[in-house]
C-alpha cells in the first residue's frame, strides 16, 4: 500500500483562471507514490485544465507544484516530461502512417551519429511489453490497427520515456466492456511496479474498481479528497453533481403494444469492407416498450440504424414501419411516417454546428405548415417553438435560440437533438448512444426522459455500447455479433457475464432469433 | 439541473454579460473588411512613396498626387489651369464606376451563394465566358427586324443565364454524385469553357465585326442588331458614362438572392447542406439536389454577369480568349470574401473594387504612374481579404478583453466551462510533443 505522507507530486492551491471563468479555483491535490487516484468531475468541473497545468500546456495564475517535496516550475511539456510526467490524452496524439514502433520512439529516438537505432528501440520496447502485458504489433501503422491497441501506444510511449506519474484522461471513452477490464488491470499493474497514476474520468464503476483515492471537483472547485474504500458511489455521485442523483432508473413494467417497427432479413453493406455489415437480421418492437441492442463497437450497429433510417442503402430484406413498407423511402419519408432518430454522432449527424440552435431545432420541420407560409421561413414562429423547447428540456446556451450550436456544451448539443426528437412525437424513437460522453447529470436527464416517451406510448430502439446502461434501461435486449443478431434476453433474468459471452461471439442462440408475433 | 452549465464560446459570448458593439458579427465584419481595403490603400502609397525615391523622374509634388488619386481617385476633376489636381463630383467617374461593378457584383454573388451552401465556385470564369457565348449568339443573331428589341434583350439575358446555369450545374454533378472536389472540375470547366467559345465564334464568322477595319477580333457590338440596356435615366445623372440600367439590374438580383438564401425554406435548406451535408441528409433534405441547385444558380449569377455586361451595347468582345480567363469571373472572390458573403454586402463592396479601378485610371491620366499600381492595391486587398476572419477575431478577442475588465465576481458562479477549453489545451500538447 502507498504510504500516508510519501508525496510524488502535490499541487498545491493551483488557480488557472481564463478569461470570464475560473477553471480552477484553489485546488490541492496530492499524489501518493505507487498509488492511482481518480480525478472525478463532470464535464467542465475543471479536471481537463488541472492536468494541463500538471502537464505544462497551462501556466497557473497561482498555487505551486510540488515533486518529491520540492518546489518545480512546469513550462511547457517538455519540462513534464523531464520530470517523468506522461500523459494519454483522451484524443491519441499518434501519427496514423508510422507504424507502432515508430509513434513509440518519436521524440526520443535513440541514434548512432545521426542514424535511428531501431533495433535496440524495439528491444527495449519489446522487453516493457513482455513486463506489463500490453499486446501491441510493432510494425503495424497506426490507422490499421484498433483504438484499444492506439491507446496501448500511448501507455507505451509514456513507459519508454520512463515516466513514473502517468495521467490517463478519459481512457474508458473509446473502449469497448473487455478493453476496460483489461487497462484496470494494466493500470493495477502499474502501481504495483511504484508508479503513480492520475485517472480522469466521470465514471463511477471504474473509480470504484481501480482507484485507491479519489479528489471530487465541481465547477472548478475540490469538493474533497476521499479514500474509495470509505464511499459509497451513491456519496461520489452527490459529491459530483452536489446533489442526490437517482443513479438506478425508476420505471414500471413495460406494457408492449401493437408491432411498430418490423425488420425482416435486414441485409446492408458495409462502407468499410466488401462484406455485408448487416446480415439478414429480423427484429421488432412494439410500442411501450425499449429494445435495446447490445454488442460491441462495429459489429453493424451503427449499418443497421443507417439501414432503418435510410441514410444508407439496404441491399435485402424488408423494414415495415407501423404496418408501411419503407425498405426504399427516402429518408424525408421515413421522418414524416414515423421515426424519430438521436443519432450516433451528433457532430455528424445530429447538428450543424454552424447554424444557431433554433434553426437545428426545427432541422426536420422547417417546411411544415406552420413554420413557413408560401416557402417564406416563419421566423417569429421559429423562434416561439424553439424558446418552448429551450424552457421545456432545459437546455441551456449563451444566447438562447440564437446560440451557434457549435458554441454549447456536449451535453447541452445533445439536449437540443433529444428535445427535437422527443417533441416530434413519431411512433419509433431510434436512440443511439444518447449518452456517450455526457456526465451523471445529464445521463440522469436523457434515460428518463427516453422512459417518458415509452410511457408515452412509442416504440423504442435503444442501441448502447454501456452494458450498465442496456441493463438498467431496456425491456428486451439483442445482442448483435458480426452482423447478426445472436441472442435475445430479458433484462430481469440475465447477467453483464452472459451478455458478455454473446458480445464477444463466445456463445450465440442457433438460428438466431424468433420472432414474436 | 442545478449544475450551471451555460455554454460559453471564450471569444464571443458570456452569460450575464451583453457583447459589446465590436462583439457584433455584423460590425466587426464590416469593420475587418474595411481594415483590408485601407491596409490596401496603405500599402499602394507606400509603392507610390518608394517608386518616387528610385525614380528621379518623379518629384514628392507627383508622389503625393499619387497618393491622393489613390484614396480619392473617384472624386478626379483633372487639373485646374495652375496644373494641381481638382477634386470634386465627378459624374462620368461615378457613371463608369457603376457600369463596371456590375459583372463583379454578380460574380461576387456567384461565389458568395456557393460558399454559402459549402462549395467554393471557382468556376465563375468560364461560367461568365459560356454566358457571353449565349448572350452574344442570341442578341446577335435573331433578327430585330422582325422581332422587338426587348424581346431579344429578355432572350439573350434568360439564355446567358441558362448557359452560366448549365456550366455551374456540371461541378455540381460531378460532386454530388461522384464526390468530386469542385474546385479541380470548376479549373477544368473554365477552360473547357475558354477553348469552346474561341472555337465557336471562330467557327461562326458572321457575328465577327468585319465593318470596322482592324476589328475581326472582336464580335460586334449588340447595338448593331439595334439591342442595349436601357439606360434608365441614370445617363441624366451620370452624363458623360458608360452607365445604363444593369447596375439597378444588378442591385435588384442582389437583393433577390439575399431574401432566397435568408427567408426562404429553400434558401435554409441550401444552407443547411452547406452547413453540414450529413445533417442535411440525416434530416431528409435531398442534399444531392441541392448541391447541384446551388452550383446551378453560382453559375446562372455568373452567366447573368456577362449577359448584362455585353448587353450594355458599348462593350465588344475580344473572341480570341484562349490564353487568358475573364477576371471578371475571379474578381468575385474578394468582392464576395470582403462582404463576407453577404448578398446585400457583395453590392457595395462590387462598387468599391471598381472604384478603385477608376483610380487607377485616373492615375494613368493624370500623373506619371500607370493604373497597374492599382492593381497591385487591388492584389494587397485580395490578399487581406482571406484575412477578415482573422481581423475579426482579433477584435472579438478584443471585445471580450475588455468586458472581462467590468465583470464582476458573480461571473464566477454563473459561468462555468464547456468542452472548447479541452481541444484547445490538446493542440498546445501537439506542438509541444
Amino acid at each position: 500500500m502507498p504510504k500516508e505522507n510519501d508525496y510524488i507530486i502535490e499541487m498545491l492551491n493551483i488557480t488557472k483562471v481564463f478569461p470570464g471563468i475560473v477553471a480552477n479555483d484553489d485546488i490541492t491535490l496530492q499524489l501518493r507514490r505507487g498509488e492511482i487516484h481518480a480525478l472525478l468531475g463532470e464535464n467542465g468541473a475543471g479536471k481537463s485544465t488541472l492536468m494541463s497545468v500538471l502537464f505544462g500546456l497551462y501556466q497557473p495564475e497561482e498555487g505551486k507544484i510540488l515533486k518529491n517535496g520540492e518546489e518545480v516550475k512546469i513550462k511547457d511539456p517538455n519540462d513534464a516530461t523531464a520530470l517523468g510526467i506522461g500523459m494519454v490524452h483522451q484524443h491519441f496524439k499518434l501519427v496514423d502512417v508510422f507504424t507502432v514502433l515508430d509513434n513509440i520512439i518519436l521524440g526520443a529516438e535513440t541514434t548512432k551519429f545521426g542514424f535511428l537505432q531501431k533495433k535496440q528501440a524495439r528491444k527495449q520496447v519489446e522487453a516493457l511489453c513482455e513486463k506489463y502485458g500490453l499486446k501491441v504489433d510493432l510494425d503495424a501503422k497506426i490507422e490499421d490497427v484498433t483504438v484499444g491497441m492506439q491507446q496501448r501506444v500511448e501507455i507505451l510511449k509514456m513507459l519508454y520515456r520512463n515516466n513514473e506519474v502517468l495521467i490517463f484522461d478519459e481512457p474508458t471513452a473509446v473502449l469497448t466492456p473487455q478493453e476496460i477490464d483489461d487497462l484496470m488491470e494494466i493500470m493495477r499493474g502499474f502501481a504495483k511496479e511504484g508508479k503513480s497514476i492520475l485517472f480522469i474520468t466521470h465514471k463511477l464503476n471504474e473509480i470504484m474498481a481501480v482507484a485507491d483515492r479519489v479528489t471530487v471537483l465541481r465547477k472548478g472547485k475540490c469538493i474533497g479528497t476521499v479514500n474509495t474504500a470509505d464511499v459509497t458511489k451513491q456519496q461520489l455521485s452527490n459529491m459530483m453533481v452536489g446533489r442526490p442523483v437517482q443513479l438506478e432508473i425508476q420505471k414500471d413494467d413495460a406494457k408492449p403494444g401493437e408491432n411498430i417497427l418490423e425488420v425482416k432479413n435486414l441485409t446492408v453493406p458495409s462502407n468499410l469492407h466488401k462484406n455485408n455489415a448487416v446480415r439478414g437480421v429480423s427484429f421488432n418492437v412494439r410500442s411501450g416498450e425499449i429494445v435495446c441492442i447490445a454488442g460491441i463497437d462495429g459489429n453493424g450497429q451503427t449499418e443497421l440504424v443507417h439501414g432503418i433510417t435510410g441514410l444508407d442503402r439496404v441491399t435485402g430484406g424488408s423494414i415495415k414501419l407501423c404496418g408501411k413498407d419503407i425498405t426504399h423511402g427516402s429518408v424525408k419519408k421515413r421522418n414524416k411516417t414515423g421515426i424519430a432518430h438521436i443519432p450516433e454522432d451528433r457532430h455528424k449527424h445530429g447538428l450543424i454546428l454552424s447554424s444557431t440552435l433554433e434553426e437545428n431545432l426545427v432541422l426536420q420541420n422547417f417546411d411544415d405548415k406552420r413554420f413557413q407560409k408560401m416557402g417564406f421561413i416563419r421566423f417569429g414562429e421559429v423562434r416561439k417553438y424553439a424558446d418552448s423547447l429551450i424552457e421545456r428540456f432545459d437546455v441551456r446556451s449563451g444566447q438562447g435560440a440564437i446560440t451557434t450550436a457549435r458554441s454549447m456544451s456536449g451535453g447541452n448539443q445533445q439536449k437540443a437533438i433529444i428535445a427535437r426528437e422527443i417533441d416530434r412525437m413519431k411512433p419509433l424513437l431510434i436512440a443511439v448512444q444518447p449518452t456517450r460522453g455526457l456526465d451523471v447529470g445529464a445521463i440522469e436527464y436523457i434515460h428518463s426522459q427516453i422512459v417518458a416517451e415509452r410511457d408515452r406510448g412509442a416504440a423504442i430502439l435503444l442501441v448502447s455500447l454501456e452494458l450498465d446502461e442496456v441493463m438498467s434501461l431496456s425491456d428486451r435486449i439483442l445482442v448483435m455479433y458480426e452482423g447478426e443478431i445472436v441472442g435475445e434476453f430479458d433484462p430481469k433474468k440475465t447477467t453483464s457475464e452472459e451478455l458478455g459471452l454473446y458480445m464477444s461471439g463466445a456463445k450465440r442462440d442457433n438460428g438466431g432469433v424468433k420472432n414474436e408475433e | 439541473m442545478k449544475n450551471n452549465k451555460a455554454a460559453s464560446s471564450p471569444l464571443l459570448d458570456k452569460a450575464g454579460a451583453k457583447p459589446g458593439l465590436f462583439a457584433k458579427n455584423g460590425t466587426t465584419t464590416i469593420i475587418s473588411s474595411f481594415i483590408s481595403i485601407i491596409i490596401g490603400m496603405a500599402i499602394g502609397s507606400i509603392i507610390v512613396a518608394v517608386v518616387a525615391i528610385f525614380n528621379d523622374s518623379i518629384d514628392a509634388r507627383s508622389a503625393w498626387e499619387g497618393i491622393r488619386l489613390i484614396f480619392l481617385g473617384v472624386f478626379s476633376t483633372g487639373r485646374d489651369s495652375a496644373g494641381s489636381l481638382t477634386f470634386g463630383f465627378n459624374p462620368t467617374n461615378f457613371g463608369d464606376m457603376l457600369f463596371r461593378a456590375t459583372p463583379i457584383i454578380l460574380t461576387g454573388l456567384s461565389v458568395a451563394v456557393a460558399y454559402k451552401t459549402g462549395l467554393f465556385n471557382i468556376g465563375a470564369s468560364g461560367q461568365y465566358l459560356m454566358g457571353t457565348a449565349a448572350t452574344l449568339a442570341i442578341a446577335l443573331s435573331v433578327p430585330s427586324a422582325t422581332v422587338p428589341p426587348v424581346v431579344i434583350w429578355i432572350l439573350a439575358f434568360l439564355g446567358g443565364i441558362a448557359a452560366g446555369a448549365v456550366w455551374g450545374a456540371i461541378p455540381g454533378l460531378l460532386k454530388s454524385l461522384l464526390n468530386i472536389n469542385e474546385v479541380i472540375s470548376c479549373i477544368m470547366t473554365n477552360w473547357i469553357a475558354a477553348n469552346l467559345v474561341t472555337w465557336f465564334f471562330d467557327a461562326n464568322p458572321q457575328f465577327k465585326n468585319a465593318s470596322e477595319s482592324g476589328k475581326t477580333a472582336y464580335i460586334c457590338k449588340t447595338t448593331s442588331n439595334g439591342v442595349a440596356t436601357s439606360k434608365m435615366f441614370l445617363d441624366k445623372i451620370f452624363p458623360g458614362s458608360q452607365v445604363n440600367g444593369c447596375i439597378i439590374i444588378a442591385i435588384v438580383i442582389a437583393i433577390i438572392v439575399y431574401i432566397v438564401m435568408n427567408k426562404t425554406t429553400f434558401g435554409y435548406q441550401l444552407k443547411a447542406c452547406g452547413g453540414n451535408r450529413y445533417a442535411a441528409k440525416y434530416a431528409g433534405i435531398n442534399d444531392k439536389r441541392n448541391i447541384v441547385l446551388s452550383m446551378a444558380i453560382a453559375g446562372g449569377l455568373a452567366g447573368s454577369a456577362a449577359a448584362l455586361y455585353w448587353l450594355s451595347g458599348n462593350t465588344e468582345f475580344y473572341w480570341a480568349t484562349y490564353q487568358a480567363l475573364p477576371t471578371e469571373g475571379f474578381n468575385g472572390i474578394p468582392v464576395a470574401f470582403l462582404a463576407a458573403n453577404n448578398p446585400i454586402g457583395v453590392i457595395f463592396t462590387g462598387i468599391l473594387m471598381s472604384m478603385l479601378n477608376i483610380a487607377g485610371l485616373q492615375i494613368k491620366n493624370l500623373t506619371t504612374y500607370n493604373e497597374y499600381l492599382t492593381d497591385i492595391i487591388i492584389a494587397v486587398i485580395v490578399y487581406l481579404s482571406s484575412f477578415v476572419l482573422i481581423i475579426k477575431t482579433f477584435l472579438a478577442k478584443r471585445a471580450v478583453k475588455k468586458n472581462d475588465k467590468k465583470s464582476d465576481e458573480a461571473v464566477v458562479e454563473t459561468v462555468v466551462f464547456d468542452d472548447d477549453m479541452k481541444p484547445a489545451a490538446e493542440n498546445n500538447g501537439e506542438a509541444a510533443e
